[in-house]
């Protein structure tokens, strides 16, 4: 064992620049967003650049703290830290401020406090925690229903904030659950209901029918022609018939009209560019004509003049597909891919099943963040308004994923012990 | 450990990770290397918002005649950090403005801000931007914006047309339609009927090439929209009455106004000195504005709203009225105008004595009307004389005096019928009395009215004691506007009681101070008055309607220090009827001596 006072020995440098090279690109990529040539230093605190630079300094302050405080602290408050993320959530539902549409900020003076983006760690931890405890057995009901309950309970109250987005980031927890021992049917399940759903609104609900039942009649040359394959051959296309029938429901009833347009205007359906497809238009107009080495350092006209939305925040990726063209969008693709996998990588070599699950949720969170972001500015998923980490503009969601990370980062010092 | 049996899983994981990264990298590759149509937008393409202006409404006389239309002009932009290395000198040749006027126009601009358009030069005429035109394309960051401007076929009616201008900050502030370059009406009917007038504003997103040229719209144009053009307003005026007035009245400081009694409709609306409104327009706007804001005379008063004058005699009228409706006065009632009666205003005429009301009338008879004033606030009978005073002012206010009227012009004085309480500050309550106040019963004293009150009073009493509230718009656009604004207000007295007043009137200009002025084959129904004014000469004052029976056309004409009522005001306003009633003018010899005296 090592002493406790060569923890910087231990510590995994690989991550801690990926994390820093990504808060830089992402400060920089703000100031060029936003920027105002009245403020010109990129360290004007009445700026959000120079604001970014303060939440960048807080964040490696509490970096910090996390790695001197002691790694058990983690696994032993888990619990106790994640019911009081939940007393968070809902004390935001009673008293918080509603900023564009969603209830979900603590207003302290001109500071907000996001409590939906500290939940993520917290309930991580606390998924963490009740897999590294005894009798854990994934054919159980217990084992499974529980961690339902863990990542439902704030996903809900999130959804009760209207912030859809946050709150679909709690679906990512599946891929825990898959290195769990969840089937990895599940998963394709997952996948296939997705590509229904979708090839159901995009072409219409006979035309995918008609598919899938010329694909169950060709699957009936290949398999054994014994009753029960048959059986549950018919079961399954009795079910997904079904399944298509509700979507088109579902879509029409269910859905809000924002929600609606912006699924069409992904869909090709809708092609309204100055209503709902604006924001994604624009932002494929910002990212297509940055061309392969980008319109330079501040000389991008889409986010300069303003064409792009939210070009700090959930946009961020624009300004780094216009100004620095795919070198730059390659860059932080590939940063992003090292990053999850060096995480899932460290993930695997822990001892204690506590830093293992850990892992795999930080790389499920900010996987889902990777995924849906970028996805949404380049046009291939539908606008939910979620921060790309680490590079959005944004105090709570960069001291959250931060805790995220660090937490992690501490973890994995000590990972020949067993927490 | 259980789980490490399950550890193959991440190499699933991994893959999932690299499999939406590869998508992600296709997806950027063609759309930032392969796919063109977002190059469009690219690295030497710039958008340019150019807003489309719309040209304003044009305006029209009640006959369809053009009073006003637009002409296009250019205005010149620059946004500063595309503008590239140039030949300033031949460029400030071009432009004809000095090598300093550039360095500022330019830092004023850039301070504005380096991305957007600031204008550089406004309004150059049509003929100069020809020769700009083919030469801007050497000077990449400048291009020009249509505008348009306002254009007077004809010189007239600048007080009520009103003026174009820029927008203030205040009320960009105020209003998020206008921005900054934005045109405005300032005053007049161009102020009034701003919101008909301006029309829609547009905008085209169109692309231009490192060399300044557009190289076509962005899109196709799927962001652009038209501008709209402004509704059209056809105007109550007379143009050709209007002009004529605006030549009887060169040389005279006062003011003309003309209404249809039947409909409320202002036919003429004339203040002089005028101005031709189309000093004001352009570039020439800000110097000829400071000239004639300095002016002695005050050509931008519009008097005919805004002049305060005393009504003098043509007031009487109203006074006689009041005394038939409290029942102090009988047609048959006989005052002298000679003993103890007759003072403390004294006759000016010689007539017949004792007389009664219609001889009163015509011959303006002053203590006549001080017996009246006296009865109506003795006897009246609503209790104390204070309260006497206060139905007296009730009536005359019913008649359209000491309010607004209401009008579509806008900055509309209401001049004034002193109030009780304002004869209690002065006198103190319960101190004063007829005699106090004597002055009102010939209209002079505290009575202030314009001369748009006194051309409704004579509606009023054409109309047998109702008006409708002048306006001077017809109809916007396509359709008439039935505006509520304009309705009828009918006076507190009975209706019979206007024949006396207006058997009065006749018999002025038949018999009385108008009668060497009888327009040719019209009877008029008028009445002189010649107002005291503490500052100079006296005003002359004449206020008219015919013809008698079915009156067309009530008049007041108010010349400031003239003398006589019968002198000036009395011979401008027959001729103004005898034009707008036959078309033309007969007395030639009349016409030419109005036309020709100067009176300041």
């Amino acid at each position: 064992m090592r002493e406790r006072n060569q923890i910087f020995g231990d510590i995994d440098w690989t991550l801690i620049l990926l994390y820093l090279a990504l808060v830089i690109i992402g400060w920089v990529n703000i100031y060029a967003a936003v920027y105002n040539e009245d403020h010109s230093s990129i360290m004007d605190l009445s700026q959000s650049y120079g604001k970014q630079m303060i939440w960048i300094l807080t964040s490696l302050f509490i970096g910090l703290v996390i790695l001197l405080t002691d790694a058990r602290f983690f696994s032993t408050f888990a619990f106790l830290i994640y019911g009081f993320t939940i007393l968070m959530l809902i004390g935001v539902l009673l008293f918080g401020g509603t900023v564009s549409g969603s209830k979900s900020w603590f207003q302290i003076g001109s500071f907000g406090l996001q409590p939906a983006e500290f939940a993520k760690f917290a309930t991580n931890l606390a998924l963490a925690k009740f897999f590294s405890g005894q009798h854990i057995n994934i054919k159980d009901f217990k084992t499974r229903f529980l961690p339902l309950v863990f990542f439902g309970t704030p996903a809900l109250l999130i959804l009760l904030q209207n912030d859809t987005g946050s709150a679909l980031v709690y679906s990512s927890f599946v891929l825990v659950l898959y290195r769990m021992g969840l089937s990895g049917n599940f998963l394709l399940a997952g996948v296939m209901i997705g590509v229904i759903a979708l090839s159901t609104l995009m072409v219409g609900q006979y035309w995918v029918m008609g598919f899938v039942g010329l694909l169950a009649g060709a699957l009936l040359f290949f398999i054994k022609r014994n009753r029960s394959n048959i059986i549950s051959l018919v079961g399954l296309l009795l079910l997904t018939v079904g399944f298509i029938y509700s979507v088109d429901y579902a879509f029409d009833n269910f859905l809000g009209d924002h929600q609606k347009s912006r699924i069409d205007v992904l869909l090709g359906k809708e092609l309204d560019l100055k209503g709902a497809g604006y924001n994604v238009n624009q932002s494929k107009i910002a990212i297509g004509s940055g061309g392969f080495i980008g319109k330079g350092f501040l000389q991008g006209t889409q986010t300069k003049y303003n064409f792009v939305p939210e070009q700090s925040t959930d946009f961020i990726f624009c300004t780094v597909g216009e100004e620095w063209g795919f070198v730059g969008t390659t860059t932080v693709i590939v940063l992003f891919v090292l990053l999850l996998i060096r995480i899932i990588k460290l993930a695997e070599r822990q001892r204690s099943t506590f830093g293992l699950i850990y892992g795999y949720g930080v790389a499920s969170i900010l996987f889902f963040h990777f995924a849906i972001n970028i996805g949404m500015t380049i046009g291939l998923v539908p606008v939910i308004g979620i921060p790309l980490p680490f590079i959005s503009y944004g105090g709570s969601s960069l001291w959250a994923f931060t805790i995220l990370l660090f937490i992690f980062i501490k973890l994995d010092t000590r990972r020949a012990a067993l927490l | 450990m259980a789980n490490k049996s399950l550890s193959s899983r991440k190499e699933s994981v991994i893959a999932i990770f690299m499999v939406v990264g590869v998508i992600f990298l296709m997806r950027l590759f063609w759309l930032q290397v392969i796919d063109s149509s977002y190059k469009n937008s690219a690295k030497s393409n710039v958008l340019r918002y150019v807003t489309q202006y719309p040209a304003r409404g044009l305006v029209y006389d009640r006959k369809g005649k053009l009073l006003v239309y637009n002409e296009a002009v250019y205005d010149l932009m620059v946004i500063p950090n595309q503008v590239k290395r140039m030949d300033t000198l031949e460029f400030c040749r071009l432009l004809e403005i000095s090598p300093e006027g550039f360095r500022e126009r330019f830092n004023k601009a850039r301070k504005y801000s380096r991305f957007k358009p600031s204008l550089f030069e406004k309004q150059i005429s049509k003929e100069a931007f020809g020769f700009i035109e083919e030469k801007l394309y050497r000077y990449p960051g400048f291009y020009v914006q249509p505008r348009t401007l306002r254009k007077y076929p004809k010189p007239i009616a600048a007080h009520l047309l009103g003026y174009v201008g820029e927008v203030n900050q205040r009320t960009i502030d105020k209003n998020p339609y206008y921005k900054s370059g934005d045109y405005i009406g300032i005053s007049g009917i161009e102020k009034s009927y701003e919101e008909q007038l301006r029309g829609i504003k547009g905008i085209k997103v169109k692309m231009v090439d490192v060399h300044n040229r557009e190289v076509g719209s962005y899109q196709d144009g799927v962001l652009d929209t038209t501008a709209v053009m402004g509704n059209d307003l056809y105007l109550t005026i007379d143009a050709d009455l209007q002009e004529y007035g605006e030549q009887l009245m060169q040389g005279k400081m006062g003011s003309v106004v003309a209404i249809e009694p039947s409909t409320g409709e202002v036919l003429a609306f004339l203040s002089s000195p005028g101005y031709d409104p189309n000093l004001l327009v352009g570039r020439v706007r800000g110097k000829n504005f400071g000239l004639l804001s300095e002016d002695p005379v005050k050509p931008l008063l519009n008097r005919a709203m805004m002049g305060l004058y005393p009504p003098g005699s043509t007031f009487k009228m109203l006074n006689d009225l009041v005394g038939l409706q409290e029942g102090v006065l009988k047609p048959s009632t006989r005052y002298s105008c000679q003993g103890a009666g007759s003072t403390p205003i004294r006759c000016t005429h010689s007539h017949q004595s004792p007389l009664d009301v219609y001889v009163a009338i015509q011959q303006s008879c002053n203590p006549f009307h001080w017996n009246v004033f006296r009865s109506i606030l003795t006897s009246s009978g609503h209790g104390s004389l204070r309260e006497n005073y206060i139905s007296w002012r009730k009536h005359i206010m019913s008649m359209g005096f000491g309010h607004k009227l209401g009008t579509d012009i806008g900055s509309e004085l209401s001049g004034n019928i002193p109030t009780a309480e304002s004869f209690d500050a002065i006198y103190g309550k319960g101190r004063w009395n007829a005699m106090t106040v004597r002055s009102l019963s010939i209209g002079q004293g505290e009575i202030l009215a314009t001369p748009l009150q006194i051309a409704n009073s004579a509606a009023v009493i054409s109309n047998r004691g109702f008006y409708y509230v002048p306006h001077i718009v017809k109809s916007t656009g396509d359709s008439s506007i039935v505006d509520d604004r304009y309705k009828k207000v009918i006076s507190t007295i009975n209706p019979a009681h206007f024949e006396v007043a207006i058997e009065g009137m006749r018999q002025v200009a038949t018999m009385g101070t108008a009668r060497w002025y009888q327009p040719d084959g019209i009877t008029m129904c008028g009445k002189t008055g010649t107002v005291e004014n503490p500052h100079g000469k006296d005003h002359s004052l004449f206020m008219a309607f015919a013809p008698d029976v079915n009156p067309v056309i009530a008049i007041a004409v108010v010349i400031e220090n003239s003398g006589f009522g019968s002198t000036w005001a009395l011979p401008i306003a027959s001729l103004m009827i005898e034009k707008y009633i036959n078309g033309e003018v007969k007395r030639k010899e009349l016409e030419e001596r109005m036309i020709n005296t100067k009176l300041y």
